[in-house]
């Protein structure tokens, strides 16, 4: 099957946009004043360490959080609009089509007690589809692209390996070719050997879809690997921010020394 | 210390028309995590590179060569002047250029073989050197095709082809690291020292892949540790210590 | 005559309050159809599971000239069916019938009549739990979401697990329907026989869940769609045989052990629509003829 053309889309006007977003909680800070541009295509690695703020970061940019001050806005048919001014309805159909979101633990990600093609089928039956052997199809056909044998399609993700939950969790999100991807440690809590698989192909997908992609993860390999751009945070605020290889090579702030200094050959 | 004085071997060609101009461009690290060590690395560097000819970093280790050609890259920041990029009808001032123009220019306009190839997991070697041919549009058998005729003039064993690189001997890695810095077209091509884990028939293939490229009209700027290969592609030596943050 | 002074009930049991929220629920239910709409549920004379949220909305609904007639999993004559009757004789002292075409009100557990209905007739649903989606989705605030949102992909999946599961759509009850292209709804543990029963009904269809508190309505001639796939539609279920005792075709049939020894027989379900039809002289294989004089 041949993937569905991508959407024209102009590459040099950012998609997803924020303005000095801030999210405390009473008194604690989640993040402060972040300012960034996402751009179709672009792979862009939120990076540092766990209570750094960037999974705050990441809830507020996929509007599952409301911000304390700041906004969010994403093009949509030409035009940059306010996530605030999204209706619910809107805002999950976005969820469901444009966007995907690919959690750490792929318990929160799938259905656990629906097969692999019935995870894979329900955004297609969200955004109306009604054939099932149109359904089947593209569920075997993403089955495959993430490397689930096409017999394991009636099985239900309790009976898969974490890796398997993992790259089910992706082909769920992607099958609608979706224009933006969150993921939040999407390697997190796997064996290496097995993360080393998923980035592949998390990387070959990413790429071949076109899509962009907000990671947020605390190993600077997997920024490396995966990611053009890097935000560094510290204390819920952004500290240093770049080209991946740039940051990473030659990072200029004490605190980004000394993550790129804490890890191996990252 | 040799330094050779730049000669105007080619005609009609000065600084004005160069692919890169580097100018004024200075660069010193800070060291956080040691009180705030500062590293000067060059204070004043300039050096221009026009189409077709092949500028070598003099210098000794430490001189900041390697940094030089990653500030070129756009790997390293820059403290202070301009790397001016001709690209196309544009110049790019790659010390101010956004991330996103810096991947861009690498897309289309610079090519990097540096001492090591960074092994992505479970991409062949074949698709490793097709990748620069396949993000320009370039159909993947084509792409493939002329992989294959890359990987065959640096003798790397077919029976290679098809591996992911990271179990490869460090010559054999070097090879596919040099593959996939020359099989697209650039107009500037960046070399830090691609002959330094090769044997001598290898280091000849490479040698005259340089020389190709010359004759393509690419720019090239290198670091070459062997006298031999650097007399045999060099037109123009630039000696680094001159820019150095002392002078 | 008993010394004890007799036990006077406000009509039809629930006090007149009560019966005003429960309408004005119903109102709510009928302009929004397939809607679930919540409603103060009342503790009635007996347990849940037997049909306290049908019992209440006929209550509410009843007036003294009704005719009422209550039916479970199609009979007239099980116990739950003759003690709810026995409840409105006794409490509202209203009339009773078996016949559906003399019933004013049709209180059902699980069937929908054979009989067509008519306008001015109101089928009362006793229903165990109201929520189509709670199968695949257990938290309220998001089901209720995917209603207010018509967020139905989920219920396709329920569809799809069916058909990848056994090859076809194997949910043969409370089988889900999209009520005036709006809302889905699940239709109480009907056979899905019925469900076609229920597109453009000339009768008002109510429906009532005591426990979880919740009235939904079907107003008359309403389009009731069963949901499905273009490749795999609806069907009802078919019997490859007529009613053993009045021969009817196209009626839904339950199952009768006759022995020990494997001897069955299927039957119609709706005993009212199987004793009219033999009344009129039908016969099936294993009936026996009305004795002369009991022919009408």
């Amino acid at each position: 099957m041949s993937p569905r053309a991508p959407l024209p889309l102009d590459l040099d006007t950012p998609l997803l946009v924020a303005h000095r977003l801030t999210k405390h909680y009473g008194a604690r800070i989640g993040c402060e004043d972040v300012d960034l541009e996402v751009f179709p295509g672009e792979v862009l690695a939120v990076v540092g360490e766990s209570g750094s703020g960037k999974s705050t970061l990441l809830a507020l940019l996929a509007s599952e959080l409301q911000p304390s001050a700041g906004r969010v806005c994403y093009r949509q048919d030409g035009r940059l609009q306010d996530l605030a001014d999204l209706g619910e309805a809107e805002r999950r159909r976005l969820l469901r089509t444009q966007w995907g979101f690919v959690r750490q633990n792929p318990e929160q990600g799938l259905r656990m007690a629906v097969s692999a093609g019935g995870n894979v089928g329900e955004r297609l039956m969200a955004v109306g589809e009604r054939n099932y052997g149109t359904i089947r199809r593209e569920a075997l056909t993403w089955l495959e692209r993430v490397e689930i044998a096409a017999d394991r399609i009636d099985d239900d993700p309790r009976a898969f390996s974490g890796g398997m939950r993992q790259r089910l969790q992706i082909a769920r999100n992607l099958v609608t070719h979706p224009r933006l991807v969150f993921m939040d440690e999407p390697t997190g809590g796997l064996d290496v050997s097995v993360q080393a698989r998923l980035l592949d192909l998390i990387r070959s997908l990413v790429s071949d879809l076109g899509a962009a992609v907000i990671l947020v993860t605390h190993d600077l390999a997997v920024a490396r690997l995966l990611s053009h751009r890097i935000m560094v945070m510290r204390r819920g605020r952004v500290i240093e921010t770049g080209l991946t290889d740039q940051v990473l090579d030659d990072p200029q702030q004490p605190y980004t020394q000394l993550l790129v200094a804490s890890v191996l050959a990252a | 210390m040799t330094c050779l004085a730049p000669a105007p071997h080619l005609p009609g060609v000065n600084a004005a028309s160069a692919v890169l101009r580097v100018a004024g461009v200075a660069k010193t690290f800070t060291l956080h995590l040691r009180d705030g060590l500062q590293l000067p690395v060059v204070a004043d560097a300039d050096l221009w590179v026009a189409a077709g000819e092949c500028v070598a970093l003099g210098g000794p280790s430490g001189a900041g060569k390697s940094s030089l050609l990653k500030m070129v890259y756009g790997n390293y920041r820059v403290d202070r002047g301009q790397i001016l990029l001709q690209a196309g009808a544009q110049v790019v001032d790659i010390a101010r250029a956004t991330p996103r123009q810096i991947l861009a220019l690498r897309r289309a306009r610079i090519g990097y073989v540096s001492q090591f190839l960074r092994v992505i997991p479970r991409i062949s070697a074949l698709d490793v050197v097709a990748e620069p041919l396949r993000d320009e549009g370039v159909p993947a058998e084509a792409a493939s095709q002329r992989a294959r005729a890359l990987l065959a003039r640096l003798n790397l064993p077919e029976r290679l082809w098809s591996l992911p690189p990271a179990t490869f001997s460090g010559g054999e890695q070097q090879r596919v690291n040099i593959a996939r810095g020359f099989i697209a077209s650039r107009d500037l091509l960046l070399l830090d020292e691609p002959t330094a884990s090769l044997d001598a028939s290898n280091a000849a293939a490479v040698i005259d892949l340089i020389r190709a490229k010359k004759a393509e009209g690419t720019a090239v700027l290198g670091i070459f540790h062997d006298a031999a290969v650097r007399d045999q592609v060099a037109d123009r030596i630039v000696d680094v210590t001159r820019f150095g943050a002392s002078a | 005559m008993s010394a004890m002074p007799a036990i006077t009930y406000n009509f039809a049991y629930l006090d007149e309050q009560t019966k005003r929220m429960i309408r004005r629920a119903i109102l709510k239910a009928i302009a929004i159809p397939g809607y679930q709409v919540p409603f103060a549920s009342r503790e009635m004379p007996m347990p849940y599971g037997w049909g306290t949220g049908g019992v209440q909305l006929t209550a509410a609904i009843l007036g003294v000239d009704d005719v009422l007639k209550v039916i479970d999993q199609g009979s007239d004559d099980t116990t739950n069916a003759v003690a709810i009757r026995g409840f409105f004789e006794a409490t509202a002292g209203i009339a009773t019938t078996t016949r559906t075409a003399q019933a004013s009100v049709i209180q059902t557990r699980h069937r929908i009549p054979e009989a067509p209905l008519k306008e001015g007739q109101v089928l009362v649903y006793q229903v165990p739990i109201p929520e189509p989606l709670r199968f695949l989705e257990p938290r309220e605030t998001e089901t209720r979401k995917l209603h207010a949102l018509a967020d139905y992909g989920l219920m396709h999946v329920k569809l799809y697990e069916d058909i990848s599961r056994h090859g076809h759509i194997a949910t043969t009850y409370a089988y889900p329907v999209a009520v005036a292209g709006r809302y889905v709804m699940d239709p109480s543990p009907i056979p899905k026989f019925d469900n076609p029963k229920m597109d453009d009904c000339p009768a008002l269809q109510l429906f009532g869940a005591g426990r979880e508190q919740r009235i939904y309505a079907i107003p008359p001639h309403t389009r009731v769609v069963s949901l499905d796939f273009d490749d795999h539609p609806f069907e009802v279920q078919r019997f490859d045989r007529p009613c053993a005792l009045c021969g009817a075709e196209n009626v839904y049939l339950d199952e009768v052990i006759l022995d020990d020894a494997g001897g069955r027989m299927f039957v119609c379900s709706d005993t009212d629509n199987c004793e009219t039809r033999r009344d009129q002289g039908h016969v099936g294989a294993l009936g026996t003829p009305l004795p002369e004089g009991m022919k009408p």
